[in-house]
């Protein structure tokens, strides 16, 4: 049962030399606006995660953190700045995101195998077997339950071979036998790529990340150990 | 040179990749799978066009000219569903599918492209239908000019997807465009030469009437059908300046909208 289903590396730029695949943020600025005026969430970030790292995410509630991803991953553009990838990056692998409430389990496989040029059919089989949901997969999404609903789009990233996975408080879902079987699909078989992780749960952090950057005052920053990170979001934050 | 055309080439084939997927999708969200499915995607526009078409032969006699009124009408009121119904379609069609926007290569554009591919399919289908149905059944003689009649059409789904594309991110910044729409095309159909032909109207209104692009569109398709029966009046040059120029406002409305958008 593996993920085989490659796709064709899109939103790649520019050479497929392994040690140049990266993603690169460059002077990334986001502001929204709200009922009057706008709000900076952070600004003059650079940050660049190569291929294999696996970098934690820390902050306080609202400092940003969901933004962040959702910048890397070309959900949203920043305000200011540039992003740039040089390897594949999924979509945030967050709750609930991603999917057409009223279509099926199969349906929203289907839209995203075609999105990302796979075979619909392959890829139908491997969501089937291992987000267990069997006859479910033929409902609307929407009158799935929650942890249905994680176990369905867990499944269906792992379907699309990225080369770099963003991980928004996923892995949390389920039961104890799911969470695992899921850190055995992203951490032990995908353990070549990179990986962007936001956690609230510091042991996670810790097992799965080399580094951290911490997001606090509208300022992203870098640590070269998770020690230091650690420390200065205990000084600052928490 | 060649690393530009290799990024572009893939760049539309990405593209093409996500209409198809967003195509489909539509469907399935539009028209499910119970009784017909997607058949209702040129049925519907198909009872449309009967129902007037039904209405305005009955009423023949209220036109008082020679003008072969079934195809008059099959001509006419097709051409209304070009362009009506495809600004529906974009106008806030956005909020809906935030969520699929999670994926980066599902843009703005592209929602709007699906959406409007979907609603020319169904036209087309429809006039294409109805077109056969009627002249099998020798109640229209058969196109005198094909060519002209699919050169009309080209151009007038040309307008209605500029049109569309240009107010469906404008509704996106203000509600009122939505608002303001639907009594505009309430205006705009009786004056878009579904119900008249140009030559038959004083010399005064035709200078205004003139001024609306679809006019000359159906003008042009009408020729091609049945152009030996009256003198048809267009300007298919004003008609492509005015589109584009509204397809330009609309990609750089576009510009913004998509800088803006925040996916679920």
């Amino acid at each position: 049962m593996d993920a085989v289903l490659r796709s064709p590396a899109d939103g790649l730029t520019g050479s497929q030399d392994p040690d140049s695949r990266a993603v690169s943020m460059k002077d990334v600025e986001k502001t929204y606006p709200i009922h009057h005026g706008s709000v900076t969430v952070f600004t003059g970030v650079n940050i660049d995660i190569r291929f294999g790292e696996k970098v934690g995410i820390l902050g306080r509630n609202g400092a940003g953190k969901s933004t962040l991803i959702r910048l890397i991953s070309g959900t949203e553009q920043p305000t200011r700045g540039k992003v740039t990838r040089t390897m594949s990056v999924s979509w945030p692998l967050a709750l609930g995101g991603g999917f057409q409430g009223s279509l099926t389990g199969i349906d929203n496989v289907r839209f995203i195998s075609r999105i990302y040029g796979l075979d619909p059919a392959q890829a139908i089989d491997y969501v089937k077997d291992f987000s267990e949901l069997g006859k479910y997969m033929n409902e609307p999404v929407k009158v799935y339950s929650n942890g249905m609903r994680a176990r369905l789009a867990f499944a269906i990233s792992m379907v699309v071979d990225f080369e770099c996975f963003l991980i928004d408080e996923v892995i949390a879902v389920g039961d104890q036998r799911f969470r695992e079987k899921c850190q055995t699909e992203l951490f032990e078989r995908r353990a070549d790529r990179a990986m962007i992780v936001i956690s609230h749960d510091p042991d996670f952090v810790r097992t799965h990340c080399d580094r951290a950057v911490v997001i606090h005052d509208k300022r992203l920053h870098e640590f070269p150990a998770l020690d230091e990170a650690y420390s200065f979001y205990h000084e600052h934050i928490a | 040179m060649k690393q530009a055309t290799h990024d572009f080439l893939r760049s539309l084939s990405i593209q093409r990749r996500v209409i198809y997927a967003l195509f489909m999708r539509e469907i399935i969200t539009r028209f499910g799978r119970h009784n017909i499915g997607f058949l209702w995607l040129f049925v519907e526009p198909m009872i449309f066009t009967l129902g007037i078409t039904a209405l305005w032969t009955a009423m023949k006699s209220v036109h008082g000219s020679n003008l072969p009124i079934t195809p008059f009408a099959l001509t006419g009121y097709s051409s209304v569903l070009l362009w009506r119904n495809m600004p529906v379609r974009t106008i806030a069609a956005i909020p809906p599918n935030l969520s699929l926007m999670f994926h980066r290569n599902v843009r703005v554009l592209d929602i709007y492209l699906s959406r409007l591919l979907l609603e020319v399919v169904g036209a087309t289908m429809s006039f294409i239908f109805l077109s056969i149905l009627f002249i099998s059944l020798g109640m229209v003689d058969p196109p005198e000019d094909l060519l002209k009649v699919v050169w009309g059409w080209t151009m007038l789904a040309y307008n209605g997807m500029s049109m569309a594309l240009m107010i469906g991110p404008m509704s996106e910044r203000s509600e009122l465009v939505d608002k303001i729409w639907h009594p505009l095309a309430y205006l705009i159909f009786p004056l878009s030469g579904a119900a008249f032909i140009v030559e038959a109207l004083p010399a005064e209104a035709q200078k205004y009437v003139l001024y609306i692009p679809m006019v000359h569109g159906l003008e042009y398709l009408r020729e091609g059908y049945f152009g030996s029966r009256f003198h048809a009046i267009h300007d298919l040059d004003y008609m492509a300046i005015v589109s584009t120029v509204m397809l330009i406002i609309g990609l750089l409305q576009m510009r913004i909208v998509a800088r803006q958008v925040v996916p679920e």
